[in-house]
């Protein structure tokens, strides 16, 4: 029985208080790449205060729908981003999931490919979902390369959805299967 | 009678209540385990905030004080008080006089010290010497074999396997009931450690 | 014929109703509705000692409706339950439902319970099991169905047995009644053990 299903090579996956997750969103909020990576809705910079209440209310942990975690660095147990699967459909066994790095000194370094390999380990080995779906913006070309070496593959695009700095771009959808993750990861599944 | 003999005191822990303050720190990084937390739980592996234990403590206390069909209680060390686990008896139904068992030691440096078998023996006491209990179940997956031990060498016997019903890390386990009857348990695990 | 092919329409699951069985549906009815027949259901103390564990009591209806309209069923995600009605008369005769889904193992309780006595015995309740066993297999994709009956129950063991459940142990005396001591017998059925006596879904 696996028992490092929240670690991976560079980070791993945490649960942080409600005070620490306000003041920190806060901040990396702030840095408008970050968010216009990460959302398709116009940034809002909220307090931390704010954020910290929406984190404490009952209805967070009593989302059935979403199972996220935040990201601490195993080098030096800072805490860079978050990561998560959302909207699961048990029936199907699909989940989308979703992934921020708000410090930007941390992009490019391979964090996120870690973070995403174990989510990925946690939604196949944990979940026994079939396959887990995701959606990017078509300018964020790092983040797609990230993805394609994770496993997943584009599966289609809501062409010219987005509309910033007087263009337009696509939002991409990629996924990757169970039987695709396992070739992977050399796993055989036992029935 | 037994009266003066302690419930809540063994050699190396006891039982005691939650410290609200203190205790939900040390929980949560245990929660940070996820072998801890499957080998305690069939819900998604998930760690926790302080924050959020804070909140079951508060839900854990309701429901004892409300239900009364929940007994909880945290192991700590002697004589210090370190917080090492938790113990449980609860879905208890008086009617039939019976209900389910479980604890949990929660940094592996505090385990395979005899700790459980500790723990194990004071919940028993109090279940069939102080609840008047006259069965207890225990759940325990067939891939935790030390619980699987610790159980039988109360006296707990198998009594049901639910075949295949947990998936985990791509393979099917089989999920277990132990179970003891007051007769079966008549003091044991007193004598000897 | 479709370009050559005939269809065979009895396989194409995605048509049939999943909800209509032979002599049985199975509906979802308002707090109101449910609560009347429920107070009289459980009027008759051996439904009551049939069915559960906990002592039997007389429940008015408003209790009862308060009580599902504090706790409605079907909106958390791990609870499926629904009224049974007959096709005949369309009359509410008990509920029939899963409990407890653990989802990322595909493993739930089921539970039936017919309350008016006169159709006991008659086939509605084994009708009504099949049917949400279909669905939790082939609506929710689920791995096992789990159960536990009293011992005392045999026309239900019996039932259980023929639906194709399979024996998985007894957790002994957690029953206590009349006097004496029963056991809680657990029983499952594996997705490839439903599949493999009902081909066709």
């Amino acid at each position: 029985m696996n028992g490092n299903l929240f670690r991976g090579e560079l980070v791993r996956l945490t649960a942080e208080e409600p005070d620490l997750l306000g003041k920190t969103f806060s901040s990396w909020d702030r840095d408008s790449e970050f968010r216009r990576l990460l959302d398709d809705e116009p940034p809002c910079l909220w307090s931390a205060k704010k954020i910290k209440e929406w984190f404490e209310k009952d209805s967070y942990e009593g989302d059935e729908s979403g199972l996220s975690f935040c990201i601490r660095t195993l080098q030096e147990d800072c805490l860079i981003g978050f990561i998560g699967l959302w909207d699961v459909e048990w029936s199907h066994g699909d989940a989308e999931v979703g992934i921020g790095i708000g410090d930007r000194e941390r992009w490019g370094k391979g964090y996120g490919t870690d973070a995403m390999r174990v989510i990925l380990r946690y939604g196949f080995t944990e979940l026994n979902l079939e396959r887990i779906t995701l959606g990017v913006f078509g300018y964020n070309g790092r983040a797609i390369r990230s993805y394609e070496k994770a496993g997943f593959t584009v599966e289609g695009r809501m062409r010219q959805a987005l509309y910033r700095d007087g263009s337009r771009a696509d939002i991409v959808f990629m996924g990757i299967l169970r039987d695709e993750w396992q070739a992977l990861n050399g796993e055989r599944r036992e029935d | 009678m037994k009266i003066s003999e302690p419930l809540f005191v063994a050699e190396n822990i006891c039982l005691a209540p939650i410290d609200h303050e203190k205790d939900a720190e040390i929980e949560a990084r245990w929660t940070h385990d996820a072998g801890y937390m499957r080998l305690l739980s069939l819900e998604p592996a998930l760690p926790l905030s302080a924050a959020q234990l804070k909140k079951r403590y508060e839900k854990i206390e309701k429901e004892q004080d409300e239900k009364k069909n929940l007994f909880y209680f945290t192991v700590r060390m002697r004589p210090d008080d370190r917080l090492v686990g938790f113990a449980r008896l609860y879905w208890i139904e008086w009617s039939n006089a019976g209900g389910f068992v479980q604890l949990g030691i929660g940094d592996p440096n505090d385990r395979q010290h005899g700790y459980g078998t500790q723990v194990l023996r004071l919940l028993l006491r109090y279940a069939f010497d102080e609840l008047n209990l006259y069965r207890l179940t225990a759940v325990i997956p067939e891939y935790n074999p030390l619980a699987l031990h610790l159980f039988s060498k109360a006296g707990f016997v198998e009594e049901v396997r639910r075949r295949k019903a947990l998936n985990r890390d791509g393979k099917r386990w089989d999920l277990l009931h132990l179970g003891i009857l007051h007769e079966e348990w008549d003091g044991r695990l007193t004598a000897s450690r | 014929m479709v370009n050559g092919e005939k269809i065979d329409r009895e396989s194409n699951t995605m048509e049939k109703d999943l909800f209509r069985g032979e002599l049985v549906k199975l509906a979802v009815d308002e707090p109101q509705t449910v609560a009347e027949s429920f107070s009289r259901w459980v009027r008759d103390s051996e439904y009551w000692r049939l069915a559960n564990s906990n002592p039997v009591r007389a429940f008015s209806t408003k209790a009862i409706k308060d009580w599902l309209e504090k706790n409605p069923e079907n909106t958390r995600g791990d609870q499926f339950i629904f009224s049974i009605r007959t096709l005949q008369d369309d009359l509410l005769i008990g509920d029939v439902g899963l409990d407890g889904v653990l989802w990322s193992h595909g493993d739930a309780f089921v539970g039936v319970g017919i309350g008016d006595r006169e159709y006991w015995g008659k086939g509605y309740g084994t009708d009504a099991m099949r049917l949400i066993l279909r669905y939790a297999f082939i609506e929710l994709s689920l791995q096992r169905i789990s159960l536990n009956v009293f011992e005392y129950n045999l026309r239900a063991i019996r039932s259980y047995e023929k639906l194709g459940f399979v024996h998985e142990g007894r957790s002994r005396a957690v029953l206590r009644r009349d006097g004496q001591r029963y056991d809680l017998v657990f029983m499952g059925i594996l997705r490839a053990e439903w599949l493999d006596q009902n081909p066709d879904g």
